[in-house]
C-alpha cells in the first residue's frame, strides 16, 4: 500500500507538519511530520521519552503545539479544536476511566455527555459491557478491576460513540501476554468497524502484529516511517538459511555462495548455512539471493533439504535506527493477574437477584 | 470479537446537561468513597463543639449565652473552611486520565468544573445542616425560625460557592493537591479569624478592627446572625451578596482562562 502523502488531504486521518512542543529546555516534540491514512492502524514506535505521548496529546487537543501545524481528519487541532473533539477519542497511557466509579457508571456518564438519552445510554452501556466481556464486573469499581479488564473498559469507553480516529497511548503496557493478545483482538474489531487507530507503543511485537504502517520516533523526531516491510528492508539485512542433505558438503557450499555482496556463515546445526545481504537492500533481495544460491548449489550437485527466507526483525530495525535495543514485552504474568472474570461478592449478588 | 454496532452519532450534551452529568459523577464518587465526606462532617462538628465550650465561659460568662452569638459565625466558618476542598479535588482530578478523556470530548469545556461545583454545593449544605442541627441540640434558638434558618443557609452557601472559584483558580495554578490545601489554609485562617465570628470587633485593637470591618466574612456573619435572628435589613444581606458577586467576577474568568491554557 503506497499512499501519496500530500495530494489527497481528504484521505488523511492525521497530517502534521513540523510539530514542536517544548517543556522548558526540553524539546519533547521536535519537528514531527506524520501522514496517517484513514482506515488502518498506524503505529508510533519509540522508546520512553521519545515524544509519543506529547504528540498524541497535541493531536487530541489537550496540548497546544509551540510550532508547526497538525490537522486531524482535515481539521486544525488549534483553530478547529471543537470540531476535532467530535471525531476523536482518547485512551491515555494510564486508566482513562474514573477509577472511583463502576464500569457501568463510567459508560453511562460518557453516554450522557455524548448526548444519549438515559435509555439509550443504558442500552449502549449494556451492549458494550457484554461485547467486551465485562458484564460480570459491571457493578465493580473500576479501581478493583484487573489491569486487562480495566484496559478493556478503557477501550469500551472510547467507543461509546465510535470515533473516526481513536488514539491509543501504550495500550498494553503492564499487561500480561494473554491480556495483550485479547486487547489486540479488540482493537482489530474496532478497526474493522471503520475507526482509524493511532497507536503508540514501545513494544516492537505490538507494532508488528497490529500496525499496518509504522513511524519510528526518537528524541522528538520521526526517524523512519513506512510499512513494516519497507522499514525492515530499509534498515535490516535480508538473508536465507539453507539446510543441506549432507553436512559434509557445508564447506564447499559456503565457498560457492560467498561473494562481495553476500556474507555467509555457519549455524549451530552442522547441516545449515546462512547467507545475508547487508543492510540498505531492496525487499526482493532475499528472493534473488535464494535463487542465486540454490542455483549454484544445484549446479555443483549439492542436495538441499529445505531453505527459508529471513526478513530482519523490527528489533534489528529499531536498533539500526535508534542505536538502542527495544524493551522486551512482558514474558510472564507476574505477579499473577486476578482471573479475567472475577465474580466478586457484589457482582455475584447482582447476578443472583 | 463481538463487533459492536457502529452508532449514529448523537448531538453531544449541551452545557447544562453536561454539567449535570458531571454533578452526577460527584455524587457517585461520594457514594463509592464516602470517607471523602470526613472533612465536611468533621470540621462543622469540631468547630461547633470546640469553640462553644472552649471560649463560652471566658468570653460570654456561659456556653449557652456564647452559643447564641457564636453559632451563626460557626455556620459561616465551617462552610467557608470546607470550600478549599473544591480546589484540592479539582487539582487531583486534573491529573487523572479520566479528566484527559473528558477534555478531549465534544462537551462544553467548563462543564467538569461546574459539575463538580454543583456537587460541592451539596457538601456545603450538608456542612450547614450539621452545624445548625448540632446548635439546636446544644440549645441554640434562632429568632427568625425556619425561614431565617433557610435564608441564612442559602446566603452562606452562596458565598461559599463564590469563594470556591478562588480555590478552583488555585487548583488550576498549583502543582499538587497538597500545595492547594496548604496555601488555602494559610489564606483561610486570617480570612475567617480576623472577623467578627468569635468576638465583638469593638474589643480589638484599631488596626485589627479595621481589617475585620472590611473583611467580607464579617459582612457574611453579620447578615447570617441577622437572618437567623429574624432582624436582617436589606443592606446587611446585600453586602455579602455583593462580595460573592465580586469573587465570581474576579475568579471565574481567571479560572476559565487558566483552564483553557492547560
Amino acid at each position: 500500500m503506497t499512499t501519496a502523502t500530500t495530494s489527497i488531504i481528504g484521505d488523511l486521518a492525521v497530517e502534521t507538519d513540523g510539530l514542536v512542543k517544548t517543556f522548558g529546555a526540553t524539546r519533547a516534540v521536535d519537528g514531527v511530520n506524520l501522514a496517517i491514512p484513514r482506515g488502518s492502524v498506524y503505529g508510533v514506535l519509540g522508546p520512553n521519552g521519545a515524544g509519543k505521548t506529547t504528540t498524541i496529546r497535541i493531536l487530541a487537543t489537550l496540548l497546544r503545539p509551540d510550532g508547526g501545524s497538525a490537522r486531524v481528519l482535515g481539521r486544525d487541532v488549534v483553530r478547529e479544536a471543537a470540531a476535532v473533539r467530535k471525531l476523536v477519542s482518547l485512551t491515555g497511557q494510564f486508566a482513562s476511566v474514573d477509577t472511583d466509579l463502576t464500569a457501568e457508571e463510567n459508560l453511562l456518564l460518557l453516554g450522557y455527555l455524548l448526548g444519549f438519552s438515559r435509555r439509550a445510554a443504558r442500552r449502549r452501556a449494556d451492549e458494550l459491557l457484554a461485547a467486551f466481556g465485562l458484564a460480570g464486573a459491571a457493578r465493580d469499581q473500576a479501581a478493583r478491576l484487573s489491569g486487562g479488564m480495566r484496559r478493556k473498559l478503557d477501550l469500551a469507553a472510547s467507543i461509546v460513540v465510535a470515533p473516526d480516529l481513536l488514539f491509543l497511548d501504550e495500550p498494553t503496557t503492564g499487561l500480561d501476554p494473554r491480556s495483550r493478545s485479547a486487547l489486540w483482538e479488540t482493537v482489530r474489531g474496532i478497526v474493522a468497524d471503520g475507526t482509524t487507530v493511532l497507536l503508540t507503543t514501545q513494544y516492537l511485537d505490538e507494532a508488528d502484529k497490529l500496525a499496518d504502517r509504522i513511524a519510528v520516533i526518537d528524541h522528538g523526531r520521526v526517524i523512519a516511517a513506512g510499512t513494516r516491510g519497507e522499514l525492515k528492508a530499509s534498515a535490516g539485512s535480508v538473508g536465507i538459511r539453507i539446510r543441506l542433505l549432507d553436512p559434509a558438503h557445508r564447506d564447499r557450499a559456503r565457498d560457492l555462495i560467498a561473494g562481495p555482496q553476500v556474507v555467509v556463515g555457519d549455524e549451530p546445526d552442522p547441516a545449515v548455512i546462512s547467507a545475508r545481504v547487508p543492510a540498505q537492500q531492496r525487499p526482493e533481495a532475499a528472493g534473488q539471493l535464494a535463487a542465486h544460491a540454490l542455483g549454484l548449489l544445484a549446479g555443483a550437485g549439492i542436495g538441499v533439504s529445505d531453505f527459508a527466507l529471513a526478513q530482519p526483525s523490527l528489533d534489528e530495525v529499531f536498533l539500526a535506527l535508534t542505536g538502542q535495543t527495544a524493551p522486551e514485552p512482558p514474558e510472564q504474568p507476574e505477579p499473577p493477574e486476578p482471573p479475567e472474570q472475577p465474580q466478586s461478592a457484589s457482582a455475584g449478588a447482582e447476578a443472583a437477584r | 470479537m463481538t463487533t459492536v454496532s457502529r452508532q449514529q452519532r448523537p448531538v453531544p450534551a449541551g452545557p447544562a446537561a453536561a454539567s449535570l452529568a458531571f454533578a452526577w459523577r460527584s455524587l457517585l464518587k461520594i457514594k463509592h468513597v464516602p470517607e471523602q465526606l470526613g472533612d465536611v462532617i468533621g470540621i462543622p462538628v469540631l468547630f461547633t463543639l470546640l469553640f462553644t465550650y472552649l471560649f463560652g465561659g471566658a468570653l460570654a460568662g456561659s456556653t449557652h449565652g456564647y452559643l447564641q452569638f457564636l453559632l451563626p459565625g460557626t455556620l459561616a466558618l465551617a462552610v467557608v473552611f470546607v470550600t478549599v476542598y473544591s480546589g484540592v479535588t479539582l487539582n487531583a482530578d486534573l491529573a487523572t486520565g479520566a479528566f484527559d478523556r473528558f477534555r478531549s470530548m465534544p462537551v462544553w469545556r467548563p462543564a467538569p468544573i461546574i459539575g463538580a461545583l454543583i456537587g460541592d454545593i451539596g457538601r456545603y449544605l450538608l456542612a450547614a445542616a450539621i452545624v445548625i442541627g448540632l446548635g439546636l441540640a446544644m440549645g441554640y434558638r434562632p429568632g427568625g425560625g425556619a425561614a431565617g434558618v433557610l435564608a441564612a443557609t442559602a446566603l452562606v452557601v452562596l458565598f461559599a460557592s463564590a469563594l470556591s472559584w478562588a480555590w478552583i483558580t488555585l487548583g488550576l495554578l498549583l502543582r499538587s493537591p497538597n500545595a492547594v490545601m496548604s496555601i488555602g489554609f494559610v489564606i483561610l485562617f486570617p480570612l475567617t479569624f480576623m472577623s467578627n465570628i468569635f468576638v465583638d470587633p469593638a474589643t480589638m485593637p484599631g488596626w485589627l478592627r479595621g481589617i475585620s470591618d472590611v473583611n467580607p466574612v464579617s459582612h457574611l456573619v453579620t447578615a447570617t446572625r441577622a437572618l437567623l435572628a429574624g432582624t436582617a435589613t436589606t443592606a446587611q444581606v446585600l453586602w455579602p451578596v455583593a462580595a460573592a458577586a465580586a469573587l465570581i467576577a474576579l475568579f471565574a474568568p481567571l479560572a476559565a482562562l487558566l483552564y483553557r491554557r492547560k
